[in-house]
């Protein structure tokens, strides 16, 4: 048993008969911009975290069409629960680039008031759940959110994304399984990227996909060119439809390509071949959907430019205001812990308070080496 | 029957005489008339109503959305429970012997207890996990220890411990209804131990209150869970072999700590002893040993003593020898004393 790739535009762009599911114009355009401002901010974040101006950065170029062609297939309504590298969702869902650039100098912009490394973004006015790093945990998060929203008799549906890797980890099979079996609303988008840092595919699974899995669980499972926007969108849409209809979770994997290094500690040079890295930066996402658009003559020069050089600069100046925010306050350390603070608590804000007073104290604290 | 309401000590409560399992299902049934967004869930709470009892008749009052079986998955459990909680439901999740939570763990510490610091407040997780816990049930190493510290360890997570029926009650509900992640860890020794007068319906008891379980001058005890009872006895041992009058207290809750009460007993009577059956090393009583040390070092007449579990795997044979008993203790308080 193999599960078919499904895909929509060949590699000139050009959408398969019958299967182009005809977006409005305004939206494809829409699409197109929110990729490329995607990638401009990928490209900046990186650029910040080698100039030493931010602590970390973790890109998802090549991905683009993967989480923005899957997410768009939502609702505004409808409730993320995030991985590390779906940073386009927030552009989407009309997050402003300072609110986003803030979260990497963890500055008091950060709507999370710099508790976490650059990219653990949460925004609950886009019902963006807050991300972890640790592998996975947001997949069975969702299935509980999804059985929830089912027993209350709501039709919000619940989208969570994980890597390639994560589909070892324990939540992947918990979570998959909790869904499958309350028949929750849940859409599971695996970005099969063919790295987990430094460990292929292969040595991930020795299943022949990771969408097959989805059989054993009882849940529809599909296979996806992950570079091809209107693919991803096709898909989704039909596993959010399901969803929401009460028929119960779908798997997508979407077959893309992590084409930086993990993240900017990492050097995938290292372990990976060149040859296989150059066939798929010929398979570029945006470049692929910009040959559709000139296609349907929906691309020009100047649209490209307000799509790129324009995004660069709205970019830079929300770095500037964002980098500008004055830093969190020391007293910020001991709120949200809980909602009242313990008594322990009050008492070492207090102590902290006192030292940070008669000045000088603060340990040395070196840069996130990898 | 009426007596006084044990929290407030005003006022005339309604009661009703139970065992701590009964009072822990009454809590769960109370609150989920009060509030629908309650659900409890976990392997076999549902028909069978809990391994111990404790679900049993929510499933058929409440149906299958309020209560039900949940797959073999304590790492599902919880996280199915973290998302409910984050979306907005006040998630009661069962886990059946702590010994099993582990698979579980990183939802706890990684998730649970961070979701509401990491978000800056955005989102919150407010889920309650209870578990039975502890030895003196000839459980064996997995269904039987104390590992209470690990949550203690982990900033964002409440830990909670009854030890009667009454609190039991009134710690449940004031947990469902806490705002933040609750470990609520239920001394499965004494589920059945004594009955005790228990408020009918409404009945909260503040988190972060320790209780004196019994006036004394001489030597404070500090104990929680199943060990109360053990300490009682071992004040009785130490007033009738040696005339030690013994102050009990009663911790109810690890975190918040009580440190006022904590405190205000030991500098009264001078000397303390903390008791609990976790193994001794790194147990939550060296972190009260060591608050003593800090804050009252100057009022203590004695060392401050430990009678805690022994640092080894549970032992299933010699279990009567590892749990701390009444001579234990009495010997441990006589230490303080003479040492």
């Amino acid at each position: 048993m193999s599960l078919e790739l499904v895909t929509i535009l060949d590699k000139d762009g050009k959408a398969q008969r019958g299967k182009d599911p005809n977006l409005p114009p305004e939206e494809l355009q829409r699409l197109y911009k929110l990729m490329c401002a995607t990638r401009a901010l990928d490209e900046r974040g990186l650029a910040l975290q080698r100039q030493g101006r931010i602590g970390f950065y973790l890109q998802s170029t090549g991905q683009e069409a993967s989480h923005l062609g899957s997410a768009y297939a939502l609702q505004d309504s409808d409730w993320l629960f995030p991985a590390y590298r779906q940073p386009g969702i927030l552009l989407l869902r009309q997050i402003p680039y300072e609110k986003i650039i803030a979260e990497w100098f963890g500055n008091s912009g950060d709507t999370s008031k710099g508790r976490q490394m650059p990219v653990h973004y949460s925004f609950r006015q886009a019902n963006f759940v807050s991300i972890s790093s640790p592998i996975g945990t947001q997949l069975s998060q969702a299935a509980g959110a999804g059985m929830a929203a089912k027993a209350r008799g709501e039709d919000t549906v619940f989208m969570t994304f994980c890597g390639d890797g994560g589909t070892s980890s324990n939540d992947f099979h918990c979570g998959l399984n909790f869904a499958a079996v309350y028949k929750a609303p849940v859409v599971f988008v695996c970005e099969n990227n063919g790295w987990a840092i430094s460990v292929p595919n292969d040595k991930q699974t020795a299943s022949e996909s990771m969408a097959i899995k989805a059989d054993a669980y009882g849940m529809p499972g599909v296979r996806v060119d992950g570079n091809d926007i209107l693919a991803v969108y096709r898909v989704t849409k039909e596993a959010v439809e399901r969803a929401r209809r009460g028929d119960g979770p779908t798997l997508i994997e979407t077959v893309t390509y992590r084409i930086a290094s993990h993240s900017s500690s990492d050097d995938a040079d290292r372990y990976r071949d060149k040859k296989e890295f150059e066939a798929w930066q010929k398979k570029d996402p945006i470049a692929r959907f910009q040959r559709y658009l000139k296609h349907k003559k929906l691309w020009s020069e100047d649209f490209e430019n307000e799509c790129v050089e324009g995004t660069k600069d709205e970019i830079a100046a929300a770095v500037k205001v964002a980098e500008a925010m004055p830093p969190v306050g020391p007293e910020t350390m001991f709120e949200d812990v809980y909602m009242n603070p313990t008594q322990q608590l009050k008492d070492q804000k207090k102590h902290l308070h006192d030292l940070v007073q008669k000045g000088g104290v603060g340990a040395e604290v070196g840069h996130f080496p990898l | 029957m009426t007596a006084t309401n044990p929290q407030t000590g005003k006022g005339q409560a309604k009661t009703k005489v139970m065992t701590m399992l009964e009072a822990i299902n009454d809590a769960m049934k109370v609150e989920m008339r009060n509030d629908d967004r309650v659900v409890v869930f976990g392997e076999d709470v549902g028909k069978k109503g809990g391994v111990f009892g404790t679900t049993m008749g929510l499933h058929e009052q409440f149906g299958d959305n309020r209560c039900f079986d949940t797959p073999l998955s304590e790492c599902g459990i919880l996280g199915a429970g973290v998302g409910m909680a984050v979306y907005g439901m006040r998630p009661v999740a069962e886990i059946q012997f702590l010994d099993f939570i582990y698979p579980g763990f990183d939802q706890i510490v990684s998730e649970a207890a961070k979701m509401r610091y990491r978000s800056g407040g955005e989102y919150t997780c407010p889920m309650v996990i209870r578990s039975p816990y502890g030895g003196g049930i000839r459980g064996g190493h997995y269904h039987s220890q104390s590992s209470e510290a690990y949550f203690c360890h982990t900033p964002g997570l409440k830990v909670v411990i009854p030890s009667t029926p009454a609190d039991a009650k009134g710690l449940l509900i004031s947990s469902i209804r806490d705002e933040d992640p609750v470990m609520f860890l239920e001394p499965k020794a004494i589920y059945r131990h004594a009955k005790d007068e228990v408020p009918v319906g409404e009945h909260t008891v503040e988190l972060g209150k320790a209780r004196i379980a019994r006036e004394g001058t001489d030597v404070t005890v500090l104990c929680y869970g199943a060990m109360v009872p053990v300490c009682e006895k071992a004040a009785d041992l130490a007033q009738e072999e040696h005339g030690r009058s013994v102050e009990i207290v009663d911790l109810r809750t690890l975190v918040p700590l009580d440190e006022h009460t904590i405190l205000e007993s030991v500098k009264k009577t001078g000397r303390v002893v903390v008791v609990y059956e976790a193994p001794k090393t790194g147990g939550f009583g060296g972190e009260l040993s060591a608050i003593i040390a800090e804050k009252a070092i100057e009022y203590m007449e004695g060392p401050i003593v430990r009678v805690a579990g022994f640092d080894t795997p549970f032992p299933y044979s010699l279990e009567h020898l590892y749990m701390p008993d009444p001579k234990r203790v009495a010997a441990g308080i006589e230490k303080t004393f003479v040492w």
